[in-house]
């Protein structure tokens, strides 16, 4: 009889896998069961609670709505930014560093800041006023923009850093080809970046809008909880710290956990339309 | 057979529908070429293209090429890896900024014009094709940028595809060709546009060699049909004798001679052209050589050489160069003639190269139909006109 044995290179991943489970798939697999047996009800008494409820349904709606503006305002803005920036220059270094600090900084910190800054009495509207610029009251916090306001700068800095290095990823001689077969500046975007640079775009929708549809400091901080902001994370948060169901909040993180994955498989899906290859021209 | 290709390939991808779709939007935005058309000439003057810093370590990969490329004229760039070929071609196609002298197309300065605006055709050393786009839609993007309608540029792609006989490939991807497919639809794609100029940078590299002189043939014959000028980059120098109208030799970047193929071959300016252009026996001699008549005679211990100078000797040392198919081999001696010992040789079908040691030090590359075996004793001459005798490298 042939023994079974372990080939001693796949126990490489035994750590890695290990670790997976334990603070991933348990977590998971806890919260997953723990959604089916909610305090009162049958066992899907939860998610028919969550998607009857008025309290509770809408606040996937308010989550998206923060969320996919959100992604794509960072990638409209991270794009062309990127593109400017994909020859090395002087400034690139400097520019670069800039755009990138807000990254090392935390949600709460940058909603502080903007309190700060941005608030009835913050120093934007005193200097607007004592310029005689704009005497109204300033509406950007405590609302819909302020949270929107504070995913674009948190979310930007990663945005741009994935879309920078899958621009600076694409071969230089491929625009000078097109170059010298008569495309403007305009059209080696539009025909040579823009193709070959959809997939990693994709790829950083992804990872943006989950990041994105999780938030929860700054919807707090920033914006009107029990209203215009009431995202799905603060229904799972009221569920688990103010009504102390945790069988209702662990279905509402299911849900969310649903439609992330919803949102990502879409893009995910377009992602196959296009190109996926090597962006090279030659013989490599 | 095309099929079965594509499903054995692991790089089976799929173009985009987007891009697909995006194409009836580009025709609006087509550029014509402000310069386009056709010229009388292209003059290089001075042109240069220098890196490094400002002072220190400042180095010319092109140091002022001076040239005027006629209308319909073939050029060959020839020259050893990294003496800047490739810079003078990135220059004229405007992929480059020069950091000295000026590129004018009859009155026009065009060194201020970017590519597009150029219209010059360039295939490019690594053939640079689009990953993303079928074969077909990479010859016929210079086409959509200038606008052309789609069924005649449907027609232009298909005669294109078939002078570079790729019929059959083109709704394959890059990645899906060999490295010598690639090449050709790299020259499909530069002249289906019809550039008054086209920039070939080594261009038949990765070609086998039957191929290549279909390929090379192929080239020459679109080049008089089209009546329009080519600047061809290229380190082979059977390559640049067959196909130039003129060549220029290039060394560190600066050009060493610009001359007609024949007198290349058979007056080369100086001594670097001369090994280049296949002077294998390069003899030193430590003394001046004295005239006699139009010749000169050299001599160093056992040997003496009559030959022909072909650029000013001012030193004390002198180096004569002999191609080998021009040396004489007999079995008997005659006037003049050197004795050697048959060391080695190379058969090549037709003939043998001989390595001949003639003298103590110096051993002559022969070229000999006689048959031969190591030890035999050959007696050499060599016409003296054919004997060209240089000053050092400098
Ligand atoms: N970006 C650069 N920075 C510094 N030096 C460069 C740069 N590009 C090219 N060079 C130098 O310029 C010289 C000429 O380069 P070029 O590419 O024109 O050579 P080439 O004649 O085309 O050679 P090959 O036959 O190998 O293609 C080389 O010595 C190279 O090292
Ligand atoms: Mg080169």
């Amino acid at each position: 009889m042939k023994r079974w044995r372990i080939d001693p290179v796949v126990m490489l991943v035994a750590p890695a896998t290990a670790f997976l489970v334990l603070v991933f798939a348990y977590p998971f697999l806890y919260g997953l069961l723990l959604s089916f047996r909610p305090l009162e009800g049958g066992w899907n008494a939860n998610y028919v609670r969550f998607f009857s409820s008025d309290r509770l349904f809408p606040t996937i709606g308010t989550t998206l709505e923060l969320a996919l503006p959100a992604t794509v305002i960072n990638l409209l803005l991270a794009l062309p930014l990127a593109y400017r920036m994909r020859v090395t220059s002087r400034y690139q270094k400097w520019v670069a560093s800039l755009l990138v600090i807000p990254i090392s900084l935390g949600t709460v910190m940058i909603a502080d800041g903007m309190l700060t800054y941005l608030g009835p009495k913050g120093w934007l509207s005193q200097v607007l006023q004592a310029l005689h610029l704009y005497d109204g009251p300033i509406h950007l916090t405590h609302n819909y923009a302020g949270v929107l306001l504070s995913l674009i700068i948190s979310g930007f800095p990663f945005v741009f850093l994935l879309v920078l290095s899958y621009v600076t990823g694409i071969d230089p001689v491929l625009p000078k080809a097109a170059a010298t077969l008569g495309a403007n500046p305009w059209q080696q975007f539009r025909h040579v970046y823009l193709p070959l640079l959809s997939p990693g775009l994709a790829m950083a929708f992804c990872l943006a809008f989950v990041q994105a549809f999780s938030v929860f400091p700054s919807a707090v901080l920033l914006g009107a909880p029990a209203g215009p902001t009431r995202v799905i994370s603060i229904a799972a948060y009221e569920a688990a710290f103010e009504q102390y169901d945790d069988s209702m909040a662990a279905c509402a993180a299911m849900v969310m956990g649903l439609v992330q994955l919803a949102v990502v498989s879409a893009a995910l899906f377009a992602r196959r339309l296009f190109y996926r290859g090597p962006v090279v021209g030659g013989k490599g | 057979m095309n099929l079965a290709l594509s499903e054995a390939n692991p790089v089976a991808m799929r173009t985009g529908v987007v891009q697909r779709l995006g194409s009836w939007w580009t025709g609006m935005n087509s550029v014509r070429s402000a310069v386009g058309g056709d010229f009388e000439e292209l003059r290089l003057v001075g042109l240069s293209r220098h890196y490094g810093g400002a002072l220190a370590g400042r180095v010319a990969a092109l140091d002022r090429l001076t040239i005027t490329v006629r209308r319909g004229e073939f050029i060959a760039l020839l020259g050893p890896s990294g003496c800047g070929k490739s810079t003078a071609l990135n220059l004229i196609a405007g992929l480059l900024q020069p950091t000295g002298g000026g590129i004018w197309l009859d009155e026009t300065r065009i060194d201020v014009l970017p590519p597009e605006q150029r219209g010059f055709g360039m295939v490019f050393q690594n053939y640079a094709l689009f990953p993303h786009l079928s074969v077909r839609r990479n010859v016929g993007f210079g086409l959509l940028m200038r606008g052309v309608r789609r069924s005649e540029a449907d027609r232009r792609v298909d005669r294109a595809l078939a002078l570079v006989q790729l019929h059959g490939h083109g709704d394959k991807l890059p990645g899906q060709l060999s490295g010598g497919q690639q090449q050709r639809v790299a020259i499909a794609r530069a002249i289906v546009v019809e550039p008054p100029l086209v920039l070939m940078d080594e261009p038949l590299s990765n070609l086998d060699a039957k191929l290549r002189i279909e390929t090379r043939a192929e080239i020459r014959r679109i080049h008089r049909e089209l009546g329009r000028s080519t600047i061809y980059v290229t380190h082979d120098q059977d390559e640049a004798l067959s196909l130039a109208d003129r060549i220029v030799v290039m060394r560190a970047g600066v050009a060493q001679q610009i001359a007609p193929p024949h007198e290349v071959y058979a007056h080369p300016a100086n001594l670097h052209v001369a090994r280049f252009m296949g002077y294998r026996n390069v003899i030193e001699f430590a003394s001046a050589p004295r005239a006699l008549g139009d010749q000169v005679v050299l001599a160093r211990p056992g040997l003496t050489l009559t030959g022909t100078v072909r650029q000013d000797i001012q030193g004390p040392r002198a180096f004569a160069a002999i191609r080998p198919d021009e040396l004489v081999a007999r079995r008997m001696p005659s006037t003049g003639s050197l004795a050697g010992i048959v060391e080695g040789f190379e058969y090549c079908g037709r003939d043998s190269l001989v390595d001949l040691a003639v003298a103590d030090g110096v051993r002559l590359h022969v070229r000999t139909d006689l048959p031969v075996s190591a030890g035999d004793r050959l007696y050499v001459t060599a016409p003296p006109e054919r004997v060209l005798v240089y000053p050092p490298e400098a």
